[in-house]
């Protein structure tokens, strides 16, 4: 099962490389993993998508690393969770009209149009995401780029578990 | 007016600052700058042969005075041959700050001469570390350095610094409050835990308190010795804690685990309670962790909330500083209720103790045995001595056979299991408790590894005492190929003649002493305790074909503890 996780870090070169390493270390699995600024320019926000059972002692080590100041896990459908794509995918004079008319259907936005293929935009929740690929493949997918996932917690208090360090 | 310093000289003077009173070093290329103002401070510098030996020294100094040990090296190879004494250091929370050199930042990254990425190689390995970019930040990062090594879950932070950074002019300011907004140590357990802890012993019948190396760090010992005497409930000390509560008391029934008594390990196997308290249920101690302990409830205090829960589930978590949950229980046991009858469960134990004590048989004709060296040794010490040792079954044996009745006097590689580390260790904590009589048990592998840092001892008057148990050979792995590898000997033979132990002591500044055979083990140990003006080696020749027992095979049950070469057949 997947979980996703808010790590509110400080805002300090090579903090990337201290989780990364961390996550490296124990034998956790990083499904993604983003990492930006946050609306306090000391914080930076990263969000993590991790499989497996050990989410306490990924929260637990997660809070070690001394310039982590807060992880908060999201139960799921808790969240406002997003990701952005750009896929390209073969589409010949034959099929544009189709593909373009599927496109529309889940807001895909061409974002370039070659001669024999067209690129697409999609930005969303990841299941959205995955299914829009999945109508993609049977047209061919030439290359794909996909964004890791980012996440903020809905406006409900009760909603989100938080797990302070002591 | 503000005075200007260089980065170098803002260093040393943090580093005074912090009461620093020794460092163990060698200087080189990137860390030049440093060593000039180390010339006009007040801090000793030993000066070690080694990196690893440096980062030893500053372990078993802080081993030995519960204050932060510190190195200074310099770049490149100098900060990879310390890479494995902070590694150690991490493993067993010894508080520690390293000082490495970096090329300058303007070569950073162009695999300059004495180039290593420092910062990622020791991220892992430390506690917390630091690539110092402006001479600016130095005050504030010594301060956070010896903040973090010496607060919490206690380990070696290392600060990296370029030497266009130690060359360039700063601003001296003292370092500011520590502001750190995601490191919060707890400190104080939780109201509710410690009463649900204090409500489960008293419904415990057969509880026992499982001391690790937390109670050391935390110096916790006084009142551990009080809450045990109050609840009157057995313990075991683990390879890491002995010493945290006196071996004359007869609550306490040694180490568990690997070479654990049979009556420790056998108490935390039959148990109802774990009190655990700063341990952390390494491997070595449990065995199989499914068939660990499997009737027994546990309390596990600890001040790194990441330690609970992470091999064994706790019912009662308590996170904090063990000397201060330890007040809080005491405490709460003066509110509570009697503690149950609990005669039958100290009648299992005495039974135990009674029918597989530890023992050995030194044959007067026959090869000297180590624990009969380490017997003596107490014997003729009077117990009161410092005893470092290496890893391997030296280690064991002394763990075993030595009566610990203080702590910080035993210091040994536990977590890591660092061959090497007893000379360099001694040195240090010689270094921080000058009076004490410091004895490095060692076996010839280990020796061999770090012996040259008995010029060290020579050089800068560090009067340790070492001894060398001779078995020619490595002795523990030789026992697991006896043991698991049908005797098939490989690679674990050294030579019983080279080198000559003596002369390489003689040849390092130091007295060389020898007994071959039993009869003259006592007569060179009161040699050595009469020479004090230099440190001596003894190297004894022992038997190579002993084995540690009892053991319990890596990955086995705690049930099926191996007892003696008997039980093998």
């Amino acid at each position: 099962m997947k979980h996703v996780i808010a790590v509110i870090v400080e805002n300090k070169p090579g903090v990337l490389a201290r989780v990364s390493s961390m996550f490296a270390r124990r034998g956790f699995n990083i499904h993604s993993l983003t990492v930006g600024p946050t609306e306090d320019d000391t914080m930076s926000r990263m969000t993590v998508v991790v499989d497996g059972p050990e989410m306490e002692q990924i929260i637990k080590q997660l809070y070690k690393l001394v310039h982590t100041v807060k992880v908060t896990e999201f139960e799921p459908g808790t969240a406002i969770e997003r990701e952005i794509m750009l896929v390209r995918v073969n589409a010949d004079a034959k099929r544009r009209g189709e593909i373009l008319d599927a496109a529309r259907v889940w807001e895909a936005r061409a974002v370039d149009v070659g001669v024999a293929t067209i690129t697409f935009e999609v930005t969303g929740p990841p299941e959205r995401l995955a299914d829009f690929l999945q109508l993609m493949n049977s047209y061919g997918i030439v290359s794909l780029a996909k964004s890791g996932r980012i996440a903020l917690p809905r406006d409900q208090k009760s909603n989100k578990k938080q797990l302070k360090s002591a | 007016m503000a005075e200007q310093l260089t980065g170098a000289e803002a260093l040393i003077r943090s580093l005074e600052y912090e009461g620093v009173e020794v460092v163990f070093g060698m200087p080189g290329g990137a860390i030049l700058p440093a060593y000039d103002p180390l010339l006009d401070s007040s801090i000793r510098h030993v000066l070690a042969r080694h990196e690893q030996g440096a980062g030893h020294m500053a372990s078993g100094y802080a081993h030995a005075t519960g204050r932060v040990g510190v190195a200074v090296v310099t770049s490149g190879p100098a900060a990879t041959n310390i890479l494995t004494a902070l590694q150690d250091a991490y493993m067993d929370s010894v508080p520690m700050v390293v000082v490495s050199g970096q090329v300058a930042t303007t070569a950073i990254g162009n695999d300059a001469f004495q180039e290593a990425h420092t910062w990622g190689m020791s991220m892992p390995a430390t506690k917390h570390n630091e690539l110092v970019t402006s001479a600016d930040e130095i005050p504030d990062l010594i301060r956070e350095a010896f903040h973090l090594a010496s607060t919490g879950r206690k380990g070696p932070v290392l600060i990296d610094i370029p030497k266009d950074v130690l060359g360039a002019t700063m601003t001296w300011h003292r370092p500011g409050e520590v502001r750190l907004p995601g490191y919060r140590p707890a400190v104080k357990g939780h109201p509710k835990q410690v009463k649900a802890a204090v409500d489960l012993i008293e419904r415990s019948e057969r509880p026992v308190f499982y001391v690790g190396g937390g109670v050391v760090a935390a110096g916790a010992t006084e009142e551990l010795q009080r809450f045990a005497e109050m609840i009157h409930v057995p313990m075991v000390t683990t390879l890491m804690a002995r010493g945290a509560f006196p071996d004359s008391n007869p609550l306490n029934l040694g180490m568990p685990g690997m070479h654990g008594t049979y009556t420790a390990t056998t108490a935390l196997q039959r148990s109802d309670l774990l009190i655990t308290l700063g341990a952390r249920f390494d491997d070595r101690i449990t065995g199989d962790v499914k068939q660990f302990a499997p009737e027994a409830k546990v309390i596990h205090v600890d001040i790194d909330p990441a330690e609970i829960g992470k091999i064994r589930f706790a019912d009662v978590p308590i996170v904090g500083d063990a000397k201060i949950v330890l007040e809080q229980l005491i405490a709460q046991t003066e509110r509570g209720g009697p503690q149950p009858n609990r005669d039958a469960w100290f009648a299992a134990i005495n039974e135990w103790r009674t029918t597989h004590p530890l023992s050995y048989e030194q044959d007067p004709d026959g090869p000297i045995q180590q624990q009969y060296v380490i017997e003596e040794l107490q014997r003729l010490t009077g117990g009161d001595a410092t005893i470092v040792a290496g890893v391997g079954q030296h280690q064991m044996w002394t763990s075993q056979f030595w009566r610990f009745e203080e702590p910080r006097r035993w210091i040994n590689s536990g977590g890591l299991g660092t061959m090497g580390y007893a000379v360099p260790a001694a040195i240090g904590a010689k270094a921080g408790r000058p009076e004490d009589v410091v004895f490095a048990i060692d076996g010839d592998g280990c020796f061999q590894m770090t012996g040259s840092e008995l010029i060290t001892a020579a050089v800068e008057n560090i009067p340790i005492k070492v001894a060398v148990m001779n078995n020619a050979s490595l002795g523990m792995v030789k026992q697991w190929q006896n043991l698991f590898y049908d005797g098939r000997l490989s690679q674990t033979a050294l030579s019983p003649t080279v080198p000559d132990f003596v002369k390489f002591a003689e040849a390092c500044g130091c007295v060389g002493l020898r007994a071959d055979r039993p009869s003259e083990v006592a007569g060179v140990i009161e040699q050595a305790l009469a020479i004090n003006d230099r440190p001596v080696l003894i190297e004894f020749t022992c038997d190579p074909e002993a084995m540690v027992f009892p053991m319990v095979p890596a990955g086995g049950s705690n049930d099926d503890i191996i007892l003696s070469r008997e039980d093998l057949a």
